[in-house]
């Protein structure tokens, strides 16, 4: 067998190794890596619980408003007032998560994921006017073609005029995901690190102003999922459409819902989807959290969250990542925009049902093709439009002059648990107070799930299992194990840190740099 | 095939530490440049910045990449400028950050000896952030602690904020191709264009101060500092620079300024949301 590691996988957030055995051009194990460890929970112990809202944002610069969302729906939670957050308020956190959604999904599709498919270089021979195009055919003809080049080479199938309009899209989609972190910033003040959403509701106010700027910046980016996003993601799987059954991994999605709607009903709804595509209810206690592979103490192995104790334990004899083990029911499961559609889907959204069935069709798939590389996409792009649809019903609802934040107080103790979604997937965040300061803090995140490591009983996680079984075509540039990750839109400075803490030594010493 | 032999090109090296990519997003949202501008044409006329290595954005993927780091010390020896984001972690001799078989810590090192000047961009790679706020888990350090630490010479401009504003780190860099490493800084290493007065003299509550007029919670009228606001302590242009194409800013979305310059932040500028005195 044959080793073959990607170190660092490079376009996704955080850093990542993955290693696969190949034996006769196919994977037969396979191990994913988080390489960085900061240990949020332990610097949160002994804070003040409201800037716990503020801190757990910086766990990702690419999905802060997630982690804003999650904290302050836990700390409503830990303070009594989760029932009466304002309409405005709740309103207005829909809409940062939702911007950031956008930013997100356009981010992963065209500036992540897209350069292992579209070949910038065809840009060389653009023989056109457009000012965009023009000036990449300059700085090809200058020869220095970082960060472009190098590159894995071979694999690239698309006409030359087809890479050219995906590179020129690739240009637009930037302006775009900036666009979409204006709209965020319209109620939350700024982004990355948004200020808006807080416990109690948000800190800005509702005015016509902002209703109309955030409606019409909007609708530009529902023009762009709608026309170009979503055509590109279809072009893409009509040209690779092998990938329909490339990374198929574990069969199991979950979700925990998200956006909060009027009269409580969520937007994304919560649930778990097997390929049987019957929907089950989640239960949180159900989720434990192992650490045989992890460089965690062994004492602390198969917990609920909750009640879980950790101890890193870098260069733990058997152990190969910084990441721990979370699977449900003792079962290995897929989070992210996929899960959330499929849950969608099977709870009877027409909606969501008539825009993944649209696609079935076009390629004549039955849903279990749902469950591979380009059904992650294809259910990303779908996430996208049912979100900045929504958004532009949900900013018309807001009443100007009504107050968007209610006063709160902090208990001297309490608890709090606060799910929501991430554009990667379920998130939850749990906090304990004691004496009126944070006593424990805990966040799950679905990178967490997705890129986990092997559990107690040896089950690979989700990545891992989508990449074992695969043939890949040639060992020097490996196109399909990065395409495979790169499906799951791993986050993984979201993913990496301490569950849990209770006060014990964690031995680090200061090596003086 | 290079038809325009006047271009120089600046290469640059980018490395993430512990942080969370949140500098980088912020970059991503430059106005004018724009980030394509930035990567793509000449920043300023017949100069060009050469992204060899930034793992967000970059093509290749494990070797191919990896091998980008030690050809570039090879063949720029001296003339690459070196961009940190991210804290480095230190404790267990840097254990806690790897990329490639290596830690950060000796990447960084390694990378910063034969470095042009590295710029710290954000306030973890400035002043360790909030990797490094008590107990500091990690041992997360900035880099310039670092730099003198194991004795490495080389310049170093201090670009911080939480993230850092896209006009901080793109003027820095223009400052730097149109005039050289001589950019006048503050005693904090920080470029005096952009961190150069205080928010409090700037802010448009300001006159809510002085009259007395301040916030009780949340959603109020008048001068936030009862809820926390560092701006009195806090030194950037960001009442009026704004974020997100001049749209926003923390204190305008009715938020108190948290000091997210400033090396106090987060540990002495704790709790964010209470009125604490930290410095004259």
């Amino acid at each position: 067998m044959k080793k073959i590691t990607v170190d660092p996988l490079t376009r996704i957030e955080g850093h990542m190794k993955v290693e696969v055995m190949v034996d006769n051009g196919e994977i037969k194990e396979a191990s994913s890596t988080g390489t960085l460890f900061r240990g949020f929970e332990i610097i949160l112990k002994g804070r003040h619980p409201l800037d716990a809202n503020r801190l757990t944002q910086r766990i990702c610069g690419v999905c802060p408003a997630s982690h804003s969302t999650a904290s302050a729906l836990c700390l409503d939670d830990a303070f009594g007032i989760g029932g009466k957050i304002t309409d405005n308020g709740r309103i207005i956190r829909n809409l940062i998560l939702g911007s950031n959604f956008l930013q997100s999904h356009i981010l992963h599709f065209y500036h992540l994921a897209a350069l292992d498919y579209v070949d910038v270089t065809s840009v060389a021979k653009y023989k056109g006017d457009d000012p965009s195009l023009k000036s990449i055919n300059d700085f090809i003809a200058r020869g220095q073609l970082f960060p472009f080049v190098p590159r894995y080479e071979g694999d690239y199938r698309f006409k030359e005029e087809e890479n050219i309009e995906l590179v020129d899209h690739y240009v637009r989609a930037l302006g775009m995901r900036m666009k979409a972190h204006e709209l965020l910033a319209i109620f939350g003040g700024k982004m990355p690190h948004n200020v808006g959403t807080i416990a109690g509701g948000v800190t800005s106010k509702v005015t016509t102003d902002k209703i109309v700027n955030f409606l019409w910046r909007a609708k530009e980016i529902k023009e762009f999922v709608d026309n170009i996003y979503i055509p590109d993601v279809l072009k893409a799987a009509e040209v690779y459409s092998d990938y329909f059954t490339i990374g198929s991994g574990c069969g199991n999605l979950l979700a925990y819902g998200g956006f909060e709607q009027e009269g409580n009903e969520m937007l994304f709804k919560p649930g778990m989807v097997s390929t049987d595509l019957k929907k089950g209810n989640v239960d949180a206690l159900k989720i434990t959290e192992d650490v045989k592979s992890s460089w965690y103490a062994d004492a602390s192995t198969h917990k609920n969250p909750a009640e879980g104790e950790t101890i890193p334990e870098p260069g733990k004899k058997g152990a190969y990542s910084f990441l721990k083990s979370p699977r449900y029911d003792g079962k290995v499961y897929e989070l992210g925009p996929l899960a959330r559609i499929a849950v969608n889907y099977v709870s009877g959204d027409e909606k969501v049902k008539t825009l993944v069935d649209s696609v079935l069709k076009k390629f004549k798939a039955g849903p279990d093709k749902l469950f591979s590389v380009l059904g992650r996409h294809a259910a990303r792009a779908i996430d996208a439009k049912i979100v900045v649809d929504a958004m532009i019903e949900w900013v018309q609802q807001l009443k100007p002059g009504e107050p968007s934040y209610t006063q709160c107080d902090v208990p001297d103790e309490a608890s709090g648990i606060g799910l929501t979604e991430a554009p990667r997937g379920a998130l939850g965040h749990w906090i304990t107070i004691k004496g009126g300061k944070i006593d424990r803090y805990q966040v799950i995140t679905p990178t967490a799930w997705n890129a986990s490591p092997k559990d107690d009983n040896d089950q690979p996680g989700p990545i891992e299992q989508a990449l074992i079984g695969t043939k890949i075509k040639d060992e020097d540039n490996p196109f399909e194990i990065v395409r495979i990750v790169r499906s799951f839109d791993p986050c993984l400075a979201c993913s990496v840190h301490l569950v849990d803490y209770k006060g014990n030594e964690i031995g680090v010493v200061d090596a003086g740099c | 095939m290079a038809k325009d032999t006047k271009t120089a090109e600046y290469p640059v090296i980018w490395l993430q530490g512990a942080g969370c990519t949140g500098c980088s997003v912020s970059i991503l949202n430059s106005v004018s440049p724009s980030i394509s501008n930035v990567l793509i044409d000449e920043v300023v006329p017949g100069k060009h910045v050469s992204m060899r290595f930034h793992a967000t954005i970059m093509a290749g993927s494990g070797e191919v990449a990896l091998k980008v780091l030690p050809d570039t010390k090879k063949e720029l020896t001296g003339k690459y400028i070196l961009i940190v984001e991210g804290a480095i972690p230190t404790a267990d001799n840097g254990v806690y950050c790897e990329l490639g078989d290596k830690t950060l810590l000796e990447v960084f090192k390694d990378m910063a000896k034969d470095a042009l000047a590295v710029i710290a961009i954000g306030q973890c790679a400035a002043f360790g952030g909030i990797p490094a706020a008590e107990p500091n888990p990690t041992g997360c350090k900035g880099v310039m602690h670092v730099l003198k630490h194991n004795n490495i010479k080389v310049p170093v401009i201090n670009v911080p904020g939480c993230p850092v504003h896209p006009d901080w780190f793109v003027g820095t860099v223009a400052s730097i191709m149109l005039g050289g490493l001589d950019i006048e800084v503050d005693d904090l290493a920080r470029p005096k264009l952009f961190y150069g007065g205080l928010i409090h003299e700037n802010c448009p509550r300001r006159p809510d101060f002085d009259k007395g007029k301040f916030a009780e919670k949340i959603g109020d009228e008048g001068c936030l500092y009862e809820l926390g606001c560092k701006g009195p302590y806090t030194s950037a242009d960001c009442p009026e620079r704004q974020f997100n194409s001049g749209i926003n800013w923390c204190i305008k979305n009715g938020s108190p300024c948290h000091g997210c310059v400033e090396p106090e932040f987060p540990d002495k500028f704790s709790p964010l949301y209470k009125k604490i005195k930290v410095k004259e």
